[in-house]
């Protein structure tokens, strides 16, 4: 979205994606709860080609003091992305995008879980992303709402993270690196599926009305369908189907 | 202490009084729903710049100065001039800045206004190219907050585009040709949204700030594009909020454009 220009085409003629996906499907996404032993609650994801793990502590006596709410939890995210984990070697340590991503996380999952009822603490979740394939913010946060429902802590919803975008002038869903890279825009969100609310919304590129909310439409459609497989997800956790836990 | 936006602590009695006000179609300060405060803009007020303006929203104020500079291309648009934007949310605008690093808030401020202003490519950076790979203009766009009264997206916003349409790029500073007025093609206006209780307010102020839910800004171009939109705070909007906010995002972005492109076109000093 940087404005440049590419002779990479990423629709084919049969209105094929670079990677063979249709405009409205998403990449291949799995998912994991209780990857991190020593947390309160975890949680991994494979979304395309991104891996995210994250992990809660808490509620837990806020430090230091002074970040204290005498009348609700804070929630602080940290978004990071591991060094090694984009092409390019990214510096280690928090960057201003990270920032950013990190305050727009903490404000969405805010918004779903039962704050009121742990005053004077904070939830710390901690999102890492080993390998980053675009969607990084949604994926993360997905797997961020796993963790919460792992750890136990009171949520009105799980929360759904899926974005959407335009490429070669076709808006599709889930855009993957080549396409974010010399697509026309992101549409990123996070929604909370039961009630359709939005919680994180943010978009950059160049769209008409329509577009943008065809591009929002999408998302949230999809977020139905993840949804479901985050519910399994926990249900197979606690059935120990697939671990211990 | 982390600086924030809000004062916190507004009187209970405030917070039912906004609403009230909502009740009836109105606000604390008397404008409508999609009423933006009051504009003022002095493009020019800093000589060492190469643009800038001085911009009231309100009682809230924002000075920005351009300062453009020769630079190294980035390796992947070695034809392309760069940008770059900052806010410095300083300590004397508000009580509750405070001296050090940029905050979260500032950092998030100075991405959202680029990200309007880049999306919509309305500098154009493919006419900044000084020697093609290896010097281009970089435009640096330093955003200063004097005095916050609320809805510092819209402010910075406005300033940043108002002082880059001021902006002569310094060629003959620097000994490579003649002075040019930077190369504008599009104007990108931020309007930002608060939603107080059921009520969904343009431009708000300190108060409806602090008691605000949710917040949302909406930057769209004079083609009728969007181009960025950034969720803040900690409650949630529906998607029909959402789509009559990008509305009504689209209509008063419109005015405030006509209105600040006019004043900027006619300085004053």
């Amino acid at each position: 979205m940087m404005g440049m220009k590419s002779d990479i085409k990423l629709i084919d003629d049969n209105g094929l994606r670079i990677d063979g996906r249709l405009p409205n499907q998403l990449r291949p996404i799995k998912m994991e709860v209780g990857v991190v032993k020593r947390a309160n609650g975890s949680a991994y994801i494979e979304w395309g080609g991104n891996k995210i793990m994250a992990a809660v502590y808490g509620p837990r006596e806020a430090y230091p003091k002074h970040v204290q709410e005498s009348d609700r939890a804070i929630i602080r995210a940290r978004y990071n992305m591991a060094a090694f984990s984009v092409d390019e070697r990214k510096r280690p340590g928090p960057d201003r995008r990270s920032v950013e991503l990190s305050k727009v996380i903490s404000e969405a999952l805010t918004s779903v879980v039962f704050v009121e009822k742990f005053p004077r603490t904070a939830i710390d979740v901690y999102i890492e992303v080993l390998q980053a394939d675009a969607g990084t913010r949604v994926a993360g946060i997905t797997a961020a709402s796993l963790a919460l429902a792992h750890a136990g802590i009171p949520m009105r919803d799980l929360v759904v993270g899926c974005a959407a975008g335009k490429v070669d002038g076709v808006v599709v869903l889930d855009l993957n690196k080549e396409e974010d890279n010399f697509g026309e825009a992101d549409v990123p969100m996070a929604i909370l599926p039961r009630t359709g609310e939005i919680a994180l919304l943010q978009m950059d590129g160049d769209l008409t009305y329509d577009e943008l909310t065809n591009a929002m439409e999408m998302a949230m459609d999809a977020a139905r369908e993840i949804y479901k497989m985050e519910i399994e997800t926990l249900k197979s956790a606690y059935r120990g189907d697939d671990n211990d836990n | 202490m982390t600086t924030k936006f809000s004062e916190g602590v507004v009187a209970e009695s405030k917070r039912d009084y906004i609403k009230k006000l909502a009740l009836q179609g109105t606000r604390i300060d008397g404008r409508g729903f999609d009423e933006v405060r009051p504009i003022k803009i002095k493009t020019g007020f800093i000589k060492r710049a190469d643009g800038s303006a001085l911009v009231e929203l309100g009682d809230t104020k924002v000075l920005v100065g351009v300062k453009i500079e020769p630079g190294e291309p980035f390796p992947d648009t070695p034809n392309m001039g760069i940008m770059t934007t900052n806010v410095e949310l300083v300590p004397l605008a508000s009580p509750t800045f405070e001296p050090g690093p940029p905050s979260e808030e500032a950092i998030e401020l100075a991405r959202v206004v680029d990200r309007g202003i880049r999306e919509s490519h309305a500098i154009d950076l493919e006419k900044l190219v000084i020697e093609e790979g290896e010097k281009v203009w970089v435009v640096f766009i330093d955003m200063h907050v004097l005095d916050y009264h609320g809805n510092l997206f819209d402010a910075c916003g406005i300033a940043a585009l108002t002082a880059l349409n001021d902006a002569i790029v310094p060629a003959e500073r620097f000994e490579v040709g003649e002075d040019f007025k930077l190369p504008m093609n599009h104007y990108p206006v931020p309007v930002t949204f608060a939603k107080i209780g059921e009520w969904i307010v343009a431009d708000p102020n300190l108060d409806e700030e602090s008691i605000a839910k949710a917040r949302l800004t909406v930057t769209t171009s004079e083609e009728g594009k969007i181009n960025a939109m950034q969720k803040g705070l900690f409650g949630t909007f529906t998607y029909e909020e959402v789509k009559k906010v990008i509305n009504r995002s689209l209509s008063i972005g419109q005015k405030v454009r006509e209105q600040i492109l006019g004043g900027a076109d006619g300085e004053e000093n």
